[in-house]
């Protein structure tokens, strides 16, 4: 018997061959993510053309047309309305916006002591960035030095009154700062406080959980703008007669009230996510109540609420400019003012350019915020995620 | 134990600090003294700051005359009304904005939100932009931009753009042809002392009751018939066109009541004068900005819920419905969008309440809601700690209700489980 051994082996791997160019290269992107069928290629040509549209009007609205020098408002009128620009053009009117530069950022904050915010600024800026970089060391100082010690230096030196600084009243204050201002202590204030306030609401002590759970609920149940009222009509009336409150500090005192409760719902996520054996655990190594939260279980409950943490950071910045509504100046109260109070600007166009500038500084803050808080968020992911 | 039975321990030497029982209630009393202590300083100063200027306490005041006028009125309201009904007024207004608030960014809400994830990358990115841009954007200024910046800067009355259905846009906001019935839908009320007095003549006066009756005959006929489908089909597996019949019960029987009782209804368009407008339904600038900058905003927070929502259903439902052979528009409809919806109801509830809570930003541009019109009682009034109990009491009953109503829907939508 003969054998005919009929199969064959390979002994070398074959090539790997190119995907088809039906699979690879744009042509393939485009037909699988915009014209993958009729009904998707139709949508996408609606879509392109709208964007093409919009993205010209708003181009030549900011840029093309807008008018980039000028003293006054006949600067942005048409002929119609008394300038001499052609009729029915629209444009941004951004001469506006620069004369009046100053003041959206500083208020009536006299100029020749404005370089006191500057340097505020600056300080801020100079422990801030390395706070907020993970790789710089000594991140303990840093805090301490930002948290506890430049709230000081920044009262001292804005406000002045000492070391022969002038003294400054608070109603000379607007503008950005203001709202930087607002921010910086409703945020530093609010963490200890809302910290405290979920503490409180998961305590186990009755009265003292009582009264969390029904300030914070009452907070919460309520608008801020009718905080900030209660704030600026009531404390002054709780208060012994003649004693008075300085309107930014009664503003101060209801933001920071009005974000603490916020706050405190989010650490009270965080707590509600340990698992109840890192307690045990701390129990059994026989912390103290404020070592255990302070040592085990707070470090991990913020880092994993960071997310809404920021979020209530970057809720409390764009809450900021209600205090407009209890005639403070912050950016957008100084915008406001510029426009409706200041004939020498009053064009069709003015409303619209400063708005849309202010709305762009507070959209780089929030986005800023919200794009380091997921930064934040994939460095801090040590968990145990598959 | 039998250590303690040995009397090793000496409780007696055991400072009282140590005892976690004494500790907690020791805390409790001193919290509670503290508390007590500053409110009762608090209510002192404040009776003698009262004192000091002379203003009443009570609520007698909400029977003065106003004053004042309101421009946007849902209800009957003058000058020579009472602040009682000038703060309703003002209720009814914040309801109104919050209402329809609540509609559009709900709809446009959850179109970005799913147009966040549809498969055509220039639909996901044109969503992606407009939540960025809106939600880091402070509500109020929008509401600004849209009042100073777009609707003021419209023509005068005589050159109002004239749009479809003889209706105008111009500075003095939005007019439309108003629809004018013979008669009322609903019986008036007044308050006579506590109880309230119902007058059913203006509805008896034309022949609207015939359509209120097909109202509430159809609502009636089409629980019955989605009653009787879900049995039949529980029972036989065949199934009912249970929507196309109850919509057509419910446009279908008004209607046919409508023409039944001799169309009592006639339609006003507006009429253009060198000055004003007169007659039609005017929509008015102040309503217009807040609802779009407020439903714009809240939209854009909700989007990002139903998108969450909607990639927290696994993946394996998805490849499951397709297995079962069901089509992706009834998978969507019977298998996803149901386990999302318990995903998105709770925080959906809560910008819902954001919105509520926003709309007292009317206040800037002057739309009487209850804020700006409370804030007007108190200032003619001086009564601040009336208007600020007013307002809490407002507030924070229209946010348990709205919480209520949002959880009853929850637990209908949770899963049962055991």
């Amino acid at each position: 018997m003969q054998e005919h051994d009929l199969s064959w082996v390979r002994t070398e791997m074959a090539l790997a061959q190119a995907a088809p160019p039906s699979q690879v290269g744009a042509g393939a992107w485009m037909r699988n993510n915009l014209f993958s069928t009729p009904v998707n290629s139709a949508i996408t040509l609606i879509a392109a053309l709208a964007i093409v549209w919009f993205g010209m009007q708003i181009l030549n609205w900011m840029f093309f047309s807008a008018i980039w020098s000028g003293s006054d408002r006949t600067a942005c009128l048409t002929t119609e309305q008394g300038g001499q620009l052609p009729a029915g053009w629209s444009g941004a009117c951004w001469p506006f916006v620069s004369s009046r530069f100053g003041y959206f950022m500083f208020g009536r904050y006299p100029v020749e002591e404005r370089w006191r915010v500057l340097l505020c600024g600056l300080l801020f800026l100079v422990l801030l960035v390395p706070l907020l970089t993970p790789r710089i060391p000594f991140k303990r100082l840093n805090a301490i030095l930002f948290f506890a010690v430049f709230p000081f230096v920044a009262f001292f030196l804005l406000l002045g009154g000492y070391f022969g600084l002038p003294y400054i009243e608070t109603q000379l204050w607007g503008g950005l700062m203001v709202t930087l201002v607002i921010s910086y202590v409703g945020i530093v204030t609010s963490l200890p406080l809302g910290i405290l306030l979920a503490l409180g609401r998961r305590s186990k002590m009755p009265i003292v959980k009582l009264l969390s759970v029904v300030f914070i609920e009452t907070v919460r149940g309520v608008p801020l703008v009718a905080v900030l009222f209660m704030a600026s009509f009531m404390l002054p009336l709780f208060m012994p007669p003649g004693m008075t409150f300085d309107k930014l500090l009664r503003a101060l005192i209801g933001v920071a009230l009005f974000a603490s409760a916020y706050m405190a719902e989010v650490v009270r996520g965080g707590l509600q996510a340990i698992p109840k054996g890192q307690y045990e655990g701390a129990d059994s190594l026989g912390l103290g109540y404020w070592q255990k939260m302070g040592l085990i279980v707070m470090p991990q409950a913020l880092k994993l609420v960071i997310p809404g943490i920021v979020n209530t950071f970057i809720g409390l910045f764009k809450d900021t400019t209600l205090v407009l509504i209890i005639s403070l100046f912050d950016l957008l109260g100084t915008v406001k003012q510029s426009i409706s109070g200041d004939p020498t600007w009053a064009t069709p166009q003015t409303a619209k350019t400063g708005y849309v500038f202010a709305a762009a500084i507070f959209w780089v803050f929030c986005f800023g915020m919200s794009r380091y808080s997921q930064y934040m968020e994939r460095r801090l992911d040590t968990g145990h995620r598959k | 134990m039998a250590t303690q039975d040995l009397g090793l321990r000496q409780p007696a030497k055991e400072s009282l600090l140590y005892d976690p029982k004494f500790r907690s209630l020791a805390f409790q009393v001193v919290t509670v003294l503290v508390l007590v202590g500053c409110i009762w300083w608090m209510v002192d100063n404040t009776i003698e700051n009262l004192r000091r200027s002379n203003i009443s306490t009570g609520f007698a005041f909400l029977r003065g005359r106003a004053g004042f006028d309101i421009s946007d009125r849902l209800i009957e309201y003058t000058s020579d009304s009472t602040f009682l009904r000038a703060l309703v007024v003002g209720i009814l207004n914040t309801l109104k904005v919050a209402a329809a608030g609540i509609v559009l960014a709900t709809i446009i809400g959850f179109l970005v939100g799913i147009g966040r994830l549809s498969n055509n990358w220039l639909i996901r990115k044109i969503c992606t932009v407009y939540v960025e841009i809106f939600r880091n954007i402070p509500p109020l200024l929008v509401i600004l931009f849209w009042y100073q910046g777009v609707l003021a800067v419209l023509p005068q009355v005589r050159d109002s753009y004239s749009l479809p259905f003889n209706s105008f846009l111009n500075v003095r906001g939005f007019f439309l042809p108003a629809v004018i019935w013979d008669g009322a839908f609903l019986p008036s009320f007044s308050w006579n002392g506590f109880l309230p007095n119902i007058d059913w003549s203006p509805v008896m006066a034309g022949r609207l009751w015939l359509i209120d009756i097909a109202i509430l005959l159809a609502i009636a006929m089409a629980w019955f018939v989605v009653r009787r489908a879900r049995q039949r089909q529980a029972a036989t597996g065949q199934q009912f066109p249970v929507f196309w019949t109850s919509l057509v019960l419910i446009i279908g029987l008004p209607v046919l009541a409508f023409f039944a009782a001799g169309a009592p209804a006639t339609l006003e368009f507006p009429q253009k004068g060198t000055f004003n407008l007169t007659g039609g339904a005017n929509i008015k600038p102040e309503f217009l900005s807040l609802l779009l900058a407020l439903s714009f905003y809240t939209a854009s927070f909700i989007a990002e819920i139903v998108r969450a929502g909607i990639q927290g259903v696994p993946k394996g439902q998805t490849e499951a419905y397709s297995a079962l052979g069901l089509r992706p528009g009834t998978g969507l409809r019977l298998v996803v969008i149901p386990q999302a919806l318990r995903i998105i109801i709770p925080p959906l509830t809560s910008q819902y309440l954001n919105l509520t809570k926003n709309s007292t930003l009317g206040v800037a541009i002057g739309y009487p809601e209850l804020y700006s019109v409370g804030g007007t009682t108190l200032n003619q009034t001086g009564q601040a700690i009336e208007v600020v109990v007013i307002f809490m009491v407002v507030y924070l009953s229209i946010s348990l209700l709205t919480s209520l109503v949002m959880n009853w829907f929850n637990a209908k939508m949770a899963l049962k489980e055991r």
